[in-house]
């Protein structure tokens, strides 16, 4: 394996093509779990936890079964199923990742707490997975991928999270106030942001 | 055709698949849920309100269970909650004491503003502006009424020019605490006893606050002397009372020479001074029946001078 293939994919997922600021994927928890920072790591390693294991359980999914060249010789696999089996994919991972945690891992299922059921319908994940496939990655790089997409999360919500923290004591007009100053933080975290793209490692 | 069905065929096998793998996770990984928590929820009032600082009822009453939470800790159900609660928990209630929004500011600073105030009539605004805005006393109640705005329960009106709580329908949600931009506004206990009340917020030193209301805290201690528990203490010349030792005996405020300390909501007539010297110092209790020599000769005319004279003549007296 290329660890520079690897640190490409990572960089790539964290800083330059970050989920949230410039793939606009998990706005949804992101606007909604990061008025703490607390609960902000909390949510960003749930994510990044489903993230991992979604990319890793998807990709023989679709390796073997939809895509399967064995199974479809003549070419016409099932490619185009690759988004609701995904969903399905998901949902169920979920659900057993909760249940599973709540009875052999207490401290971390109460440490996750409401943020991990969440997750089901949260489109990074899904995106991450069908990402995977867009890049054919193979199952290293998908897992990589997986597992530093959501750190990519995890540092874009933690450091909204801090900002909101501030935001809490400064004056804004009334009219502001709370959600709306919130989407315009968002707004210039994301721009900040835009000055990794087009950043190269290895030439 | 064998797209379509190979298609169909695949969902319904991942389907039943992992709706085969949840099932029998669900039997595995079964964790036993305190029959107590659904009994504790049963009785909640449902609101979800959030009051109680756990995320719904359903929260609360899990902390409950495990032990995190007091039973009584439901404001919107009250004591009949707390009782089914603490049934179901097995250990007694405790006293829950009611409590209840106390501006601490007698609105007598109206007549004594900087300027005329014409803009946007809401407290927020008018405090933003130079000098804290309208009100003579930058500790004052401003009387525009965010308070009444935001109160849920119709239980806070600006009357006169300062906002005053109706003790009835105050429901101590503390909304109206949170949104003062004077942060006057505070929480008491209501009434368990004869109910002691210092309503004034002003840290400013004696001769400002003279100038500004004719009845505002000046930080003449006498008060916090007089008291035979020790309850007033004083913080940056403003006299504080602690509830848990305050016994409603109403001694500090026959001491105020301001005449602003409230007993049961009204400030006490000042009982003449009785001409006999008893032997025993103000601070002790036996105290009680002999207050006020000094601030019923000092009175509240001699405000500025109030605060250093009657000091002196308490020793005199012994």
């Amino acid at each position: 394996m290329d660890w520079k293939n690897l640190l490409t994919i990572a960089m790539g997922a964290i800083l330059i093509n970050n989920f949230i600021f410039s793939q606009f994927l998990g706005i949804c928890p992101f606007m909604g779990v990061s008025k703490s920072t607390d609960t902000a790591s909390g949510m960003g390693l749930a994510v990044t936890f489903v993230m991992g294991l979604a990319s890793a359980v998807c990709w023989p999914i679709n390796h073997f079964i939809l895509t399967s060249e064995t199974l479809f010789p003549d070419g016409n696999n099932l490619a185009f199923m690759q988004t609701i089996v995904y969903i399905l994919v998901i949902a169920s991972l979920v659900q057993f990742i909760e249940m599973f945690l709540q009875k052999s891992m207490p401290s971390l299922y109460t440490a996750l707490g409401v943020y991990l059921p969440l997750i089901t319908t949260n489109c990074a994940v899904l995106g991450v997975v069908l990402q995977n496939t867009q890049n054919s990655y193979n199952f290293i790089e998908s897992v990589a991928y997986g597992i530093t997409g959501g750190l990519g999360f995890l540092l874009a919500i933690y450091l909204f999270a801090a900002v909101r923290e501030k935001l809490e004591y400064s004056e804004c007009p009334k009219a502001f106030e709370g959600f709306p100053i919130a989407l315009v933080t968002a707004g210039l975290l994301a721009l900040s942001f835009g000055g990794f793209s087009g950043l190269k490692l290895f030439g | 055709m064998k797209t379509i069905i190979f298609a169909v065929l695949v969902l319904l096998v991942m389907g039943a698949a992992f709706g085969a793998i949840l099932a029998f996770a669900a039997k595995v990984f079964a964790v036993e849920k305190d029959p107590r928590e659904e009994a504790i929820a049963g009785c909640l009032p449902g609101a979800n309100c959030g009051g109680c600082g756990y995320p719904g009822c359903g929260g609360y009453a899990a902390a409950v269970v495990a032990g995190t939470a007091p039973v009584n800790a439901c404001a919107a159900g009250g004591e009949a909650v707390a009782k089914q609660i603490a049934e179901i928990m097995g250990v007694s209630a405790g006293e829950t004491v009611k409590q209840i929004a106390a501006v601490r500011c007698t609105g007598c600073g109206v007549d004594h503003t900087k300027y005329n105030y014409v803009g946007v009539q809401d407290c927020l605004a008018a405090s933003r502006l130079p000098g804290g805005g309208p009100l003579g006393c930058d500790y004052g109640c401003l009387g525009f009424g965010t308070c009444e705005k935001v109160c849920p329960f119709d239980a806070i009106h600006v009357i006169n020019g300062v906002a005053v709580v109706d003790e009835e329908k105050c429901k101590a949600c503390s909304k109206c605490v949170d949104a003062c931009p004077r942060h006057i506004i505070a929480l008491e206990p209501y009434k368990t006893k004869k109910h002691v009340a210092i309503p004034c917020s002003s840290h400013a030193k004696g001769p400002v606050v003279t100038k500004v209301c004719s009845n505002g805290c000046i930080g003449c201690s006498l008060c916090a002397k007089a008291c035979p528990k020790e309850a007033i203490t004083m913080d940056n010349f403003l006299a504080k009372i602690d509830y848990d030792k305050c016994i409603g005996c109403g001694i500090c405020a026959q001491k105020c020479p301001r005449g602003l300390i409230t007993v049961d909501g009204v400030v006490p007539e000042k009982k003449p001074a009785p001409a006999a010297k008893p032997a025993a110092p103000a601070a002790a209790p036996a105290a009680e029946e002999k207050p006020a020599e000094a601030p019923a000769v000092e009175a509240p005319k001699a405000e500025e001078t109030a605060p250093a004279a009657p000091t002196e003549e308490a020793p005199k007296a012994e």
